[in-house]
């Protein structure tokens, strides 16, 4: 899918440029008038209620959704309209008899040698540079179903950073990880967005560590509701009516 | 042939010396290793009971073939399982039935829409047997040719498309995200199970055909621990029941298919006994 180049009209350096995206089952919207700017080197944060339209917002962005709107992304450098994406998807899709390793997973998105003939050495190599980068080395033999959950959203996330993308999706990255492996996972998405200065656009139910780490927090429940840093959306009544609560979370 | 038949005599092996053991056992060495290997992503993709249901519709196809007089029905079967696992694989993706819910929607039909063309006008239903039970052991040296042509062609897609279709298999989604056409994809091989079911159905039979299409990949599951040892397993296993079910079949005088799929459900139950908690 081609996307058009972003021409930088909202003045700052936008990497994604989201502008009345609508997404329809039938006469059903189940996204209405949706509008993002995703700036470069910024972590931004989509909240919202089960069923809000979340997963569908990053499935049309990963064009596997039709719509209607503006998705722009912008390319520094880039001859190619079609940017890079990295994604890394919600995990508890992967089967746990599966007798994939994470190996063998990198080498079926890497490599043009059948991954079940072995990988050679200089592809081994590769798949341990890239795991590095999320202190996973010593997960490369382990099957991809017996990974936990934290271990799991690693993997992922080595193998989205390979090729390095222009931006980076992650779905409900946190789900299913315990809460010391949630804050080894932001700290390092943290790391590396800065050292990269990779935008980075990911789903979350889990609210306690946006403060910290989001530049910015969009809520959406089919449509935006609340937009802005993550103290102003987690004030806001918007967000207290979503969630039906009543204390300040920000 | 001559070069295989010249070796089996070579060998002092008693059931070797006649030529339909040595046709069966050359089309099982053919066959094993490939069935082996393509039933790895019949299981990782969940098509166990697709592949099984693409047999019954090749029978029908093959009904179709013989009511309209054509000389070779087993290119009749070839087209309307095509047409079958086409129809299946647009029906799926526009449904938000389980799988195997349509799976067993189209195999009924297929079946029943079979044995009522066979039937029709009181017609006797007793030719269709060879198509549907088949049997290696008499398998000709034609059959051979033809199945060593379609096992070479399979290979060479499984060596170009292997990667691919296994992300499409365990992840769909991650393979889109990776430029994968995941549609595409999963049609293609469809297809391929689809011809190679078909054109192998009345040479080998469904029972054996069957077997050889899920078993192996199934034991093999149980200890392997990566996609080489997966694939590994998968071949050694489909090969040793192979050759281990006719050795059977000529020394008990039983059906040859039936020892095959009996050895093959035997490694499934010690595979399965001997699993270990994987890392």
């Amino acid at each position: 899918m081609n996307f058009p180049l972003h021409d930088g009209s909202c003045g700052h350096s936008c990497c994604l440029r989201v502008e009345n995206l609508t997404v329809r089952i039938g006469a059903d919207a189940i996204l209405k008038d949706v509008n993002l700017h995703v700036h470069c080197g910024e972590m931004v944060a989509l909240i919202g209620p089960n069923g809000a339209g979340k997963s569908t917002f990053l499935k049309a962005i990963l064009g596997q959704r039709e719509y209607s709107g503006v998705i722009a992304f912008s390319t520094p450098g880039a001859r190619s309209r079609k940017p890079r994406i990295g994604y890394v998807p919600q995990s508890p899709a992967f089967d746990p008899s599966d007798p994939v390793s994470v190996a063998d997973l990198f080498a079926c998105c890497m490599s043009r040698r059948p991954a079940f003939l072995g990988l050679g050495k200089a592809m081994r190599q590769t798949v341990l540079e890239c795991l590095e980068r999320v202190h996973g080395e010593d997960l490369i033999d382990k099957r991809v179903g017996a990974l936990s959950g934290g271990e799991l959203q690693r993997v992922l996330l080595a193998l989205a950073l390979e090729p390095l993308p222009n931006i980076l999706i992650l779905d409900e990255p946190l789900s299913g990880v315990d809460v010391e492996g949630m804050a080894v996972l932001m700290d390092m998405l943290d790391e590396i967005r800065q050292t990269y200065d990779l935008s980075i656009l990911m789903t979350t139910h889990d609210f306690s560590l946006l403060p910290r780490y989001a530049s910015q927090v969009v809520l959406i429940d089919r449509a935006v509701l609340a937009q802005g840093s993550p103290e102003t959306v987690l004030r806001s009544d918007a967000f207290r009516q979503t969630f039906h609560m009543k204390g300040d979370l920000a | 042939m001559s070069l295989w038949y010249a070796f089996c005599d070579l060998l002092p092996l008693e059931m070797l010396h006649w030529d339909f053991m040595k046709n069966a056992m050359l089309a099982m060495l053919l066959m094993a290793p490939l069935f082996g290997l393509m039933s790895t992503m019949i299981v990782t993709g969940r098509m166990s009971f697709f592949s099984d249901a693409l047999g019954h519709s090749a029978f029908t196809g093959i009904a179709i073939g013989c009511i309209c007089g054509l000389a070779a029905p087993t290119w009749a079967a070839v087209g309307f399982s095509l047409a079958f696992a086409l129809l299946f694989s647009w029906v799926r993706s526009r449904s938000n039935q389980a799988a195997d819910t349509l799976i067993g929607v189209f195999s009924s039909t297929a079946v029943a829409l079979g044995i009522f063309i066979a039937t029709l006008g009181g017609g006797s239903f007793t030719k269709y047997n060879q198509y549907l039970i088949g049997d290696v052991l008499s398998v000709t040296p034609g059959q051979i040719g033809a199945l060593a042509l379609v096992l070479a062609t399979v290979l060479v897609f499984w060596i170009l498309y292997a990667n691919r279709l296994t992300l499409t298999a365990i992840h769909p989604q991650l393979a889109s995200s990776r430029g994968i056409p995941v549609g595409l994809a999963q049609t293609l091989f469809i297809c391929v199970i689809a011809v190679v079911v078909t054109l192998c159905i009345s040479s080998v039979g469904l029972l054996i055909l069957n077997s050889l299409l899920v078993l192996p990949a199934a034991a093999a599951r149980n200890v392997a621990r990566n996609l080489k040892q997966y694939h590994l397993l998968s071949v050694l296993f489909a090969l040793g029941a192979g050759v281990g079910g006719l050795t059977i079949s000529y020394c008990l005088g039983c059906s040859a298919g039936a020892a095959v799929s009996l050895l093959l459900a035997l490694l499934f139950a010690v595979t399965f006994c001997f699993r270990k908690r994987r890392a």
